[in-house]
């Protein structure tokens, strides 16, 4: 018992820390969630009310009839899954043959390969979807190369459609699909792969019946590090999106910022955490097992 | 196989088309960003005279680098935790906190901790203000989680058969800790380390949420610089930030390849 005693003081400084910081505000969003909007700071109304003993339930399901009625949240939920899944797909058929090609390099070149990948993330998030911008506008460098070579006559619009979205978050998260596929197949026995060959399997049955089922893990874990985040995005939608493109994240922010609908945007994003509540709970066994965890 | 290798190729041109243009479109005269005019660094000195934006940039960096510490702290220790202790009561739910915050959508992250400040600040008068303090406590919230990762990796990696020897030899697990394992693990707490302090520097969102009137970070400086429309002094920025991190990272691999004698280095510290 004086071992539990003693771990206690380690466990308790990190795991005080995230119950506060982490969990804790997930309460406080869904009792705001409950509340009314309020003309005063902080824009919200109490949920119950204590007054001469008496104990007054306030809160109530407006916020979420109210996202139920109004088709723009709707849809904006359906339009960043859609989107986020799309990208996910994208990003893996792109991301999945990089690792493997990292995988297969000799181990000296390994390590700078993955450095390149990583590199253009150390810089800012931000400043790489901005440079799309410049990319993609119509009078932008891409239109521009493709009209000086007479491709096209006039620009094709894609800065403020769904692609300038799909491009955004393929390119931002990229990385985060490479990393853990890379991760899994270079842990893969080659001989394996040798066996297969030498019982005369072609490559394209080798790659399907072993190379494949073994990175299975990595595939789900780089799928939801794109997937889940990306659902939520706010950035890449509000600089390369237009305005019609409905993403919730950017949802959120507009009915927070701009409205200062405190109590409509928790709603929103309790919903938006419900859900996301699966996925998370299934990338959450994944990563733990992927580090060797019990959870 | 060949095909995997044009693929590489591919991915990183695409990966690296948007930064070289980025680069070349920093030196060009014309507030154009897309038509080259001549050849000019004149927005490196707008760049330096934007006042906003070198306060914005030391209040990253001070947020940044406290950030990284604080996580480093936590996320070591909770690494320890799940890697050594084994079960727990309450194990399942430590784990998941210390996970979630990977994959979290900033949006949710950043107005659920703004709530807590507010209701907080409602209940026991704390905190008064948000701005750089608020900053930095959401910031180790979500960067625990990435520290964590990094080091407990590298903590299931190593050679448990040191640490039973100097418990064996005597040392208690406190000691066994500070002479055997952390030092073992210090490349990984360093990368964790690295990696926080990128991602905090790197936030606009959650920062967004929780800060207050007077503290805009970096990122909050160059966002609402964007909004108003492409502006070579941002390239201009980019361009000092891509160097800065092109000539530390080449350092730090180069430095770890030729030290580490697995790939090959000889270790000599001549």
């Amino acid at each position: 018992m004086s071992f539990l005693r003693r771990r206690i003081w380690v466990i308790l400084p990190p795991y005080l820390w995230l119950l506060i910081f982490f969990a804790l505000p997930f309460a406080f969003i869904l009792k705001i969630s409950l509340a009314e909007t309020a003309v005063a700071m902080p824009p919200y109304g109490d949920i119950w009310s204590w007054t001469s003993g008496k104990f007054e339930w306030l809160g109530s399901l407006d916020n979420f009839r109210f996202l139920l009625d109004d088709e723009i949240y709707v849809l904006s939920y359906l339009n960043s899954l859609k989107l986020a899944a799309i990208s996910t797909l994208i990003a893996l058929l792109i991301g999945y043959p990089m690792a493997l090609a990292i995988a297969r390099m000799p181990e000296s070149i390994r390590s700078f390969m993955l450095l390149l990948v990583i590199l253009p993330s150390w810089t800012s998030f931000l400043i790489r979807i901005y440079a799309w911008i410049g990319l993609l506008k119509n009078n932008g460098l891409i239109n521009h190369l493709l009209m000086s070579i007479g491709v096209i006559d006039e620009p094709i619009v894609m800065l403020h459609t769904n692609f300038a979205i799909y491009v955004g978050i393929v390119y931002g998260y990229l990385p985060f699909m490479i990393l853990p596929i890379y991760a899994n197949l270079v842990k893969l026995d080659l001989r394996l792969i040798e066996a297969a060959q030498d019982l005369g399997a072609r490559p394209a049955r080798v790659f399907f019946s072993i190379t494949l089922p073994l990175s299975l893990s990595g595939i789900f874990a780089g799928c939801f590090l794109v997937f889940i985040p990306s659902v939520g995005e706010f950035i890449i939608p509000d600089l390369l999106g237009g305005p019609d493109t409905l993403m919730i994240g950017k949802t959120l922010w507009q009915e927070f910022f701009t409205n200062r609908d405190w109590p409509v945007a928790s709603a929103i994003a309790v919903v938006m955490l419900a859900i996301l509540m699966v996925p998370i709970y299934i990338y959450r066994r994944i990563e733990l097992k992927r580090l060797g965890i019990e959870g | 196989m060949k095909l995997t290798k044009i693929m590489l190729g591919f991915g990183f041109a695409f990966l690296y088309f948007p930064l070289v243009i980025l680069v070349i479109y920093s030196f060009n005269e014309s507030r154009l960003v897309t038509v080259w005019s001549e050849f000019s660094v004149k927005w490196y000195f707008e760049l330096f005279k934007d006042e906003q934006l070198i306060n914005g940039f030391l209040l990253s960096l001070r947020i940044a680098s406290l950030t990284a510490c604080a996580s480093v702290v936590f996320g070591t220790m909770a690494s320890y935790i799940l890697v050594k202790f084994g079960r727990f009561p309450g194990q399942t739910i430590f784990s998941g906190l210390t996970v979630a915050p990977l994959v979290m959508p900033d949006v949710i992250t950043g107005l659920s901790l703004l709530l807590l400040f507010v209701g907080l600040n409602e209940l026991i008068g704390w905190p008064s203000a948000r701005g750089a303090t608020t900053i930095w406590i959401a910031h180790v919230t979500f960067c625990i989680a990435f520290v964590t990762v990094v080091v407990s990796s590298r903590l299931r990696e190593m050679d448990g058969s040191l640490e039973e020897a100097a418990m064996d030899l005597g040392a208690g697990p406190v000691k066994v800790f500070f002479y055997i394992t952390l030092p073992i693990i210090m490349p990984a707490i360093m990368s964790g380390w690295l990696l926080a302090f990128t991602l905090s520097l790197d936030d606009l969102v959650i920062a967004s949420f929780v800060s207050g009137p007077g503290a805009s970070t970096l990122p909050m400086v160059i966002y609402s610089s964007v909004r108003l429309g492409v502006s070579p002094k941002i390239n201009a920025l980019a361009t000092i930030f891509v160097v800065c991190i092109l000539i530390s990272s080449t350092a730090s691999w180069w430095l770890a390849n030729r030290f580490s004698p697995a790939s090959g280095g000889t270790g000599k510290t001549t």
